[in-house]
C-alpha cells in the first residue's frame, strides 16, 4: 500500500508498540501532525502536548524509566531541535533509550539557510547514541524500526531522526521490516562464563565485600537477580543515585546511596571492602571522589553491558561485558554451585563493623521547631506514602540529594531523576512522562524553587492532561547547592543564588488552576502532605523550608571520600534559628 | 607502572567504517570531545565501496588510547578498529612540494629529488614540484634539505598503513566480511 512518509512514520510507530508520543509542532513537521490526526481520532496514538521542546525529551526518558519501553518525543525543526538538545545529552549520559524526532527544512534547502534550519544531525551527534537525516522516504521504515532497535538494546541510549518535510510528503509502498541488520553493531549479552565462575570464588573469598549497584540493573530489570545475589551470600548492597530502587529501600542489606552525599557509613563501608562488586554502574566522580583513595584494598568485579565502561576511571580484576539480568542470574547459579558457607563467619564480622559505624555516625539532621527542615519534607512524604509504592521525580540540587537520602523507594522504576548531566527543570516534565506512563500510581515531584523556575510553564499541561501529581516545593529561595558550594568553598562569597524575588507559588498554582498549599512551619508539614495526598488532582505545595540547610554528609569536589564532611563548621544557636524563623515567615 | 600508562606517543590506528555520510565528523568527533590533536587522518574507500577505511594517528597516553578504541568500537559505523602501533606494518605518507629553483641551484635540487627517487610533477623556469613518497623520517629529511631552496608550499596526505602479513584481518575476519557484505543490506545507504 502506498503511503506518504507521514503516514508511513505513524504507522511505523505503531508497530513498535508506541501508545504516546510527547511534542510540539511546527512548520516542518506539520505532515506528521496531519497524518497524527487520524491516529489520534482513533485513539491508536496519543499526543501529549509540551510546552517547551525540552519537556518533550525529559517526559519522554521518564517514560521509558518507568515502562522500560523506548519513549518518543517529536519536535520541529531549527529550535526546537535545538532546545531538545537538552533532553537528548541527558538521557545519553543516563542510558535512557528515547527515540527523537525532529523536522527538518525540505532537503534541497538543506544547507541554505532556509526559515528554522539548524544542523540537526550534527549538532545532536555528539549527544545521542545514534543519529539519521532521512534522504530517502523508501529508508524510512527501516531507520524508524533501526533506531528503535538501537535506542533500546545494548546500553540503551537516546536515538535521533531527522525528518526533511518533503521527505514527509512524498509517497512509497509501506513495508515494515521484521528484523534490524547492523553489522558493526553486536552488543555482548551474556557474560563470558570463565569470568562469572572467577567472580563467584572472589565472592565466596571475600571478608568485606560490598555491591555498588547502579542504573545498569534497573535499565537491565536486573532486581530480582540482584536481590537473590546480596541475599545470597548477605552483601551489603549500595546504590548510586541512578540504582535507587534497584535494591529495597527497606531491606536489611540496604546501606542507601553512597558517594558525595552518601551516608557516612556506606562510604566508609565502601572505602573499607575487599570486594567492591560493581554492577551496572560506571565508576563516576559523584561516587569515587579521588580515585587514589577510593577502595585502596578492594579487588574489583565490574559488571556492565558497555565495555567502554569497565576500567574507565578504575582499575578492574575481573570485568564482565553483558547484561546484568544475564550475567547476575548465571553468578547466582555459581554461587549456589560453589558454597561451602565457609563466608559466614567474616560477614557476621563485616557487618557487626558496619553497624557500629552506622550508630557512630547515622544519616541525620538538626531538628528545629521554628522553621521547616527540608530533610523533613521528604521523610513525611515517604512516611505518608509508604504503603503506596509511589513513583518520586526529582530536580536537581539540593533537594535532589535529601530524596535521595530520605525517600526510601522499595522497587525499581519509581525513582526518575536526572543523574549524571544533572538537568535543572527535569522534574515536572519528568513527573509527567512518569504519570503518563502509569496513571495508576501515585507520582510525586519533589522540586527545588530554582529547578522548577526553569519547566515551571508545563504546569499548563498537567492540567491539560488531567495529571493527578503532588508537586512538592523544597523552597529555600535560593540555588541551594550554588549556596552550600559558596559557603563552603568560596568563603561566604554569595553570588547569583538569591532567588527571593519569585512568584507567590500559591497564587501561581490557582493561576493555572491547580490547588495551591503551603506550609511555613514544622507542625504544618504532616498535615500539609496529608491534605495534598487526599487531594484527587494535582497539587502544588510550596514548602519554605530553612534556607541555610545545607547537604550533609558531603565529599568536597575532588577530595578523598574518607574526608568527607559531616556537619557544618559551625551549628546555629537556638534563637538564631528563631529569629531567621520569624524574618522568613513575613513572605 | 604508572609513569609508562601517563607516557604520551604517537599512535597509528586503522578502522574500517561505513562509507556514508557523517561518519569522518563521528569518528573524528570522539577524538575532539576529549581534547585530543589528531595529527593526521586518511581516508578512503576499500574494495569493497560500502567499506572506507581510515589511518589515524594520534599522540595519546596508553588509558587515553584504550578508552578511544573501545568509544570507537561503540559507533554503529564502525566495522573493525586496528591498533597498529606495536603491529609490524608499513606506513607511508606523501608530499607534493613546490621549491624555488633558480638557474644557479637547479641542478642541486634535481640531484636532492634524484637521491630520493621523487618524481618531478611540473616545472617552471623558477621552481620543480616534486612528488615525495615515503615514511615520516624520509618526508621530514627532504623538506630539511630542500628548505635553503625556499620552499613554497607543501601539501601532505597524512600517514596511511598496512599490517604486514596478514595480522590485522584475520580470515576470520575476513570471511566474515565477506559474508557480511553478501547479506540484505540495512539503511542509511546512499544508492
Amino acid at each position: 500500500m502506498k503511503m506518504t512518509g507521514a503516514q508511513i512514520f505513524c504507522e511505523s510507530l505503531k508497530r513498535e508498540g508506541v501508545d504516546v508520543i510527547f511534542g510540539l509542532p511546527g512548520g516542518a513537521v506539520l505532515p506528521v501532525y496531519d497524518a497524527l490526526y487520524d491516529y489520534v481520532q482513533r485513539q491508536e496514538l496519543r499526543h501529549v502536548l509540551v510546552r517547551q521542546e525540552a519537556a518533550a525529551g525529559h517526559a519522554a526518558e521518564a517514560y521509558a524509566r518507568v515502562t522500560g519501553k523506548v519513549g518518543v518525543c517529536l519536535v520541529t525543526s531549527g529550535p526546537a531541535c535545538t532546545n531538545l538538545v537538552t533532553a537528548l545529552a541527558d538521557a545519553q549520559i543516563d542510558s535512557m533509550p528515547i527515540v527523537a524526532f525532529t523536522g527538518q527544512v525540505p532537503t534541497h534547502l538543506i544547507g541554505n539557510d532556509a526559515f528554522q534550519e539548524a544542523d540537526n544531525v550534527g549538532i545532536c551527534r555528539p549527544c545521542t547514541k545514534h543519529n539519521y537525516l532521512v534522504k530517502d522516504v523508501k529508508e524510512l521504515a527501516s531507520i524508524i524500526k533501526e533506531a528503535f532497535y538501537v535506542a533500546r538494546s545494548g546500553r540503551p541510549g537516546p536515538v535521533h531522526v531527522d525528518l526533511p518535510k518533503d521527505i514527509l510528503l512524498k509517497q512509497t509502498e509501506f513495508a515494515y521490516p521484521d528484523k534490524v541488520f547492523l553489522r558493526s553493531y553486536n552488543p555482548t549479552v551474556e557474560g563470558h562464563p570463565g569470568q562469572i565462575k572467577k567472580a563467584a570464588q572472589a565472592i565466596l573469598k571475600a571478608k568485606k565485600p560490598i555491591l555498588y549497584v547502579g542504573g545498569g540493573v534497573i535499565n537491565a530489570d536486573a532486581a530480582p537477580e540482584l536481590r537473590e545475589l546480596a541475599e545470597l551470600t548477605q552483601i551489603p548492597v549500595t546504590m548510586t543515585l541512578m540504582g535507587i530502587g534497584a535494591f529495597p529501600g527497606d531491606h536489611p542489606l540496604n546501606l542507601g546511596m553512597l558517594g558525595m552525599h552518601g551516608a557516612w557509613y556506606t562510604n566508609m563501608a565502601v572505602i573499607s571492602t575487599d570486594l567492591l562488586i560493581a554492577v551496572g554502574s560506571r565508576f563516576d566522580d559523584r561516587v569515587t571522589g579521588k580515585l587514589d583513595a577510593w577502595c585502596p584494598e578492594a579487588e574489583v568485579i565490574h559488571i556492565d553491558i558497555d565495555p567502554s565502561s569497565i576500567a574507565k576511571n578504575f582499575h578492574v580484576e575481573i570485568p564482565i561485558v553483558g547484561d546484568a539480568k544475564h550475567v547476575v542470574a548465571r553468578l547466582n547459579r555459581e554461587l549456589r554451585q560453589l558454597d561451602d558457607g565457609s563466608w559466614k563467619e567474616s560477614r557476621d564480622a563485616w557487618w557487626q563493623q558496619i553497624r557500629a559505624w552506622k550508630a557512630q555516625h547515622p544519616l541525620s539532621y538538626e531538628w528545629s521547631d521554628a522553621i521547616i527542615k527540608p530533610q523533613h519534607v521528604i521523610q513525611e512524604a515517604s512516611r505518608q506514602t509508604a504503603s503506596l509504592d509511589p513513583i518520586v521525580a526529582t530536580d536537581v540540587g539540593q533537594h535532589q540529594m535529601w530524596a535521595g537520602q530520605y525517600f526510601i523507594v522499595n522497587k525499581p522504576r519509581h525513582w526518575v531523576t536526572s543523574g549524571g548531566l544533572g538537568t535543572m527543570g527535569y522534574g515536572l516534565p519528568a513527573a509527567m512522562g512518569a504519570q503518563v506512563a502509569r496513571p495508576d500510581k501515585l507520582v510525586i515531584a519533589l522540586l527545588g524553587d530554582g529547578s522548577f523556575q526553569m519547566n515551571m510553564q508545563e504546569l499548563s499541561t498537567v492540567v491539560e492532561e488531567r495529571l493527578p501529581l503532588k508537586i512538592a516545593l523544597v523552597n529555600n529561595r535560593a540555588h541551594g547547592m550554588v549556596r552550600q558550594w559558596q559557603e563552603l568553598f568560596y568563603n561566604r562569597r554569595f553570588v547569583g543564588i538569591d532567588l527571593s524575588v519569585c512568584p507567590d507559588y500559591v497564587r501561581l498554582a490557582e493561576a493555572f488552576g491547580i490547588l495551591g498549599l503551603r506550609a511555613e512551619r514544622p507542625g504544618e508539614v504532616t498535615a500539609t502532605w496529608e491534605r495534598a495526598l487526599a487531594h484527587p488532582g494535582p497539587v502544588l505545595i510550596d514548602f519554605v523550608v530553612d534556607p541555610e540547610e545545607a547537604c550533609f554528609p558531603m565529599v568536597p569536589a575532588g577530595a578523598a571520600v574518607r574526608d568527607m564532611v559531616l556537619a557544618k563548621p559551625m551549628s546555629e544557636r537556638p534563637e538564631e534559628a528563631k529569629a531567621r524563623a520569624a524574618k522568613l515567615t513575613g513572605f | 607502572m604508572a609513569t609508562d600508562a601517563s607516557e604520551v606517543r604517537r599512535y597509528t590506528i586503522a578502522l574500517l567504517v561505513e562509507n556514508r555520510s557523517g561518519v569522518l565528523s563521528r569518528v573524528s568527533g570522539l577524538f575532539s570531545s576529549r581534547g585530543y590533536n589528531i595529527d593526521s587522518l586518511s581516508v578512503g574507500e576499500t574494495l569493497d565501496p560500502t567499506i572506507s577505511r581510515m589511518t589515524i594517528v594520534v599522540r595519546a597516553s596508553q588509558p587515553v588510547i584504550q578508552q578511544v578504541v573501545k568509544q570507537l568500537h561503540k559507533l554503529l559505523d564502525v566495522i573493525k578498529v586496528i591498533d597498529l602501533t606495536d603491529e609490524e606494518h608499513v606506513s607511508r605518507e606523501m608530499l607534493l612540494l613546490r621549491v624555488g629553483a633558480a638557474p644557479g641551484t637547479r641542478a642541486e635540487v634535481l640531484r636532492i629529488a634524484d637521491i630520493f627517487r621523487t618524481k618531478i610533477v611540473d616545472v617552471t623556469p623558477v621552481s620543480y614540484t616534486l612528488e615525495i613518497t615515503g615514511d615520516e623520517s624520509k618526508i621530514g629529511a627532504i623538506i630539511e634539505l630542500l628548505r635553503p631552496f625556499g620552499i613554497q608550499e607543501v601539501v601532505r596526505t597524512g600517514k596511511v598503513a598496512i599490517a604486514r602479513g596478514s595480522k590485522a584481518l584475520s580470515r576470520k575476519d575476513q570471511a566474515r566480511l565477506q559474508q557480511l557484505h553478501s547479506a540484505p543490506r540495512a539503511v542509511g545507504y546512499d544508492d
